[in-house]
């Protein structure tokens, strides 16, 4: 498997850090290789050029040569100016007063138009307004049939005509929501596999008449060198006001986020990070930048944890910690909530320093699944009193979830073992405060065995 | 004098003269490299073994088509580096920059590029090419060979029906990709049988359907939400039913990084080698042109699971140019056999890497 952008940059990084002193060669080497790792990020090859000249003056400046910590200054660089590219990001979504709120959304075919589409109607219904969807796109066999449905598993109104004309369709929509005092109308535009005149100019067309508050350009995120050809097309046509970044989760490195931002000074508003609707979030610079550099996310993960976490139900977990009265039904529960927070790879890599070091490495859900059964194979009594399961009790459990009974037994010493050291920080540490204790999770469990 | 250098490097001269002594032209094709076997050659192994066929398909190679397809390609490359070297000058350490920039512009990539401009500046500077015209020579050679190792012919089955598994992540074009290469093999004669095994996005079994009337194709599908190992199942044993030729079952898309999405896609394959042994005969991995480095990854996990065949590289006429194809033979080897070049089902073109490369300059 390829290295993430951040497990290049952390190895430059590391080796600039461990040097007391920067030449300018030195200097030059590291961001020969930044280049490198930037473009391989897909990062336009000129906005890199930019992007590499800048630092350098800066890096070549006295508070670097000066500073005992010039490698960290170098680092800080470098975020700081990955930062300065993708930012202000700006408010994302105004709401116009008194008449509906028009939102356009452009961009070429397949970069993911129509479901971002749905994922928006769900957003702004999240924020108390009333979305209507339309389908203006009249070209691509069974788009409006696939908009209908999407907007009929938000609970959504959609506006469409079999055929007809675009620029009418629209225009048709924005009096029906005035009639149904519907406030927010999204627009799904046709895409292109080309930016074609005729294309341009329907969508300047929709432009005109319909007066939207927002145009927003989405853009696969796995586009490469080409982002900023389309990104520059679609704006000089139609001065769009951000961009949505759509399938970033995946392994891109999404280099078109800084692309499309610096050919165009509009900034990424959104980003899709999920195949289901509610997979829709804000843009955050830093956090990007962070995650580019290998820093790991943590206001993510924070912010994850507590949107799944039951503040009662952490405070009894807590207290059985202290208490000393921690059972498997218990870590049944945990399991729960740290599966509600998304595939445990995604997690584990928003973790500081951990996301160039889980390349390779098996941390598949597959593995909580199969704990999962062992501990779904137990009776609840086992589950409560561990200490009863005995030679006949590991055969079954073994049975029933389809594993060894080594499988029941590794389970059940790395629960003791996990029990005993959360004993020993239950003196209160971060994860108490959290609510989630980090589980010591057995994630090497059953490897190397079955396979 | 190029012509020739290219035919032996491609190995085409041989198999050109081969061919000719062969009239059986729709089976075996011209520049098919010696590891795959010729009709006459599995006839030997046996009707036991693998008695396989290859579809050329050749008609489907169209120069006029894919340099109009490749024109906003073209034109990037021409203004830095058709400008540059078509016209006979001296190199410099300029033409080297813009060259590189170019290359790297067409999504390459970083790695090859560099030592591609490596090579090429050691030609330089050795007097083995001395101008810009002797330069874009060389460079057309270093693309071409690229790929001469591959076979880009349809794996057919030894009896019907041969089943086409295709595959991608979500937005790649796969269910247009189809529609072309279902069109293009019912315009060789062949009854074609199409498997609506997206069940997961709202409506892509309408847009194959849609599809499957327009070109005269039979449909088998299922509800939104079906299992897609049972439809293509059921669509294999409709063909064989039915006796259709060719079957070819859509996927939904999937980023490649779902460790489960990737699973349910080993399980249609399993599914469809159950029902008939060897099956499915061809994968092939619809690619968008535009996109980037992110593709060599795409390719090697889909090949890890589901063990591609053949790229389909989609949307070939929109703003990009689908270098990424070049530049990733190094990382993962899965040869091009088809581009898609337009909306429509006739604007799939068979992958020819002379011309692709030719087009990209001439």
């Amino acid at each position: 498997m390829f290295e993430s952008i951040s497990g290049t940059l952390e190895g430059i990084f590391d080796k600039l850090r461990g040097r007391g002193r920067l030449t300018k060669e030195n200097i030059e080497e590291g961001l020969r290789e930044v280049r490198t790792a930037l473009l391989e990020a897909d990062v336009n090859y000129r906005v890199v050029k930019d992007f590499i000249k800048r630092v350098m003056e800066k890096a070549e400046g006295e508070e670097v040569i000066k500073s005992v910590t010039p490698g960290q200054q170098i680092v800080k660089i470098i975020h700081d100016e990955l930062v300065n590219i993708m930012g202000p990001v700006g408010p994302t979504l105004t709401f116009r007063d008194g008449g509906p709120t028009v939102v356009m959304l452009v961009g070429l075919q397949g970069c993911g138009k129509t479901t971002t589409a749905a994922k928006l109607a769900g957003l702004v219904m999240s924020k108390g307004r009333k979305p209507l969807l339309v389908a203006a796109d009249v070209k691509r066999p069974a788009a409006i049939k696939q908009l209908k449905v999407l907007g009929k598993q938000l609970g959504v109104p959609v506006y469409s005509e079999d055929d007809g004309q675009p620029t009418v369709i629209c225009q048709k929509a924005v009096d029906y929501a005035r009639e149904n005092t519907l406030d927010v109308i999204i627009l799904d535009t046709a895409g292109r596999l080309h930016i074609d005149e005729e294309l341009m100019k329907e969508l300047r067309d929709i432009k005109d008449k319909v007066e939207p508050s927002h145009i927003f350009f989405v853009c696969d995120a796995m586009t490469g060198q080409d982002a900023v050809n389309s990104a520059k097309e679609f704006n000089s046509n139609l001065e769009f006001d951000g961009a949505i970044l759509t399938k970033l989760d995946g392994d891109t490195r999404g280099g078109a986020a800084l692309s499309i931002k610096s050919v165009t000074g509009k900034p990424i508003k959104f980003v899709g990070v999920g195949e289901k609707l509610d997979k829709l979030e804000e843009f955050y610079p830093d956090r990007m930048a962070s995650r580019i550099l290998g820093m790991g996310d943590v206001v993510t993960l924070v912010e994850k944890a507590q949107a799944v976490t039951d503040e009662g139900q952490a405070r009894s977990f807590a207290k059985k910690i202290k208490e000393d009265t921690l059972t498997l039904e218990d870590f049944m529960d945990q399991l729960q909530q740290v599966k509600k927070m998304g595939p445990l790879q995604e997690i584990l890599s928003m973790i500081p320093g951990m996301g160039n070091k889980l390349e390779g490495l098996d941390v598949g859900d597959h593995q909580m699944n199969r704990i999962e059964a062992i501990m779904r194979s137990m009776t609840r009594e086992e589950r409560q009193t561990p200490d009863i399961i005995g030679g006949d009790r590991k055969m079954r459990i073994a049975k029933g979830s389809g594993t060894t009974v080594q499988d029941v037994n590794q389970l059940l010493k790395q629960f003791k073992m996990v029990k005993k050291m959360l004993r020993q920080v239950s003196s209160g540490g971060p994860m108490r405060r959290m609510g989630i204790p980090k589980m010591g999770f057995p994630t090497d469990f059953g490897r190397g065995k079955k396979g | 004098m190029v012509f020739d250098y290219l035919k032996e490097l491609a190995g085409v001269g041989e198999g050109k003269k081969e061919a000719e002594k062969h009239p059986d032209k729709g089976v075996v094709v011209a520049d098919t490299p010696k590891s795959i076997p010729t009709k006459e050659e599995s006839k030997e192994a046996g009707p036991k073994t693998n008695a396989s066929s290859w579809l050329s398909l050749d008609s489907w190679i169209d120069l006029d088509g894919l340099k109009k397809g490749l024109q906003k390609t073209r034109t990037r490359i021409e203004s830095n580096l058709h400008g540059l070297l078509s016209l006979k000058q001296d190199i410099n350490e300029d033409v080297i920059e813009e060259l590189e920039a170019a290359l790297i512009e067409a999504d390459m990539g970083v790695k090859f590029v560099t030592r591609l401009i490596e090579e090429l500046r050691d030609a330089w500077e050795s007097g083995e090419v001395t101008d810009t015209a002797g330069m874009k020579e060389l460079l057309k050679t270093r693309l071409k060979e690229r790929f001469k190792e591959d076979c880009r012919d349809l794996h057919m089955a030894p009896a019907p029906p041969t089943v086409i598994m295709v595959a991608g992540v979500n937005g790649s074009g796969k269910t247009t990709s189809i529609a072309k290469l279902g069109n293009m093999l019912v315009k060789d004669g062949k009854k074609v049988l199409l498997a609506a095994g997206d069940t997961f996005r709202a409506a892509a079994t309408e847009q194959l359907e849609i599809w499957s009337g327009r070109i005269g194709a039979q449909i088998v599908k299922h509800g939104e939400g079906a299992d897609p190992a049972a439809v293509a199942y059921d669509a294999v044993e409709a063909a064989v039913a039915r006796g259709m030729d060719i079957v070819i079952v859509d996927t939904a898309g999937r980023l490649h990084t779902k460790q489960n999405l990737m699973q349910e896609l080993g399980k249609i394959k399993r599914v469809l080698s159950k029902r008939i042994e060897g099956a499915p005969h061809e994968v092939l991995m619809v690619l968008d042109a535009t996109t980037g480095q992110n593709a060599i990854s795409q390719a090697k996990l889909f090949k890890e699971v589901i063990d591609v065949t053949g790229l389909f590289l989609a949307k070939v006429d929109g703003t990009a140019k689908g270098g990424i194809v070049i530049g990733m033979q190094d990382e993962v080897k899965i040869p091009v056999k088809f581009l898609g070049l337009g909306e429509g089902a006739d604007d799939i073109q068979k992958f020819d890497p002379d011309r692709f490369v030719d087009a990209l300059f001439d």
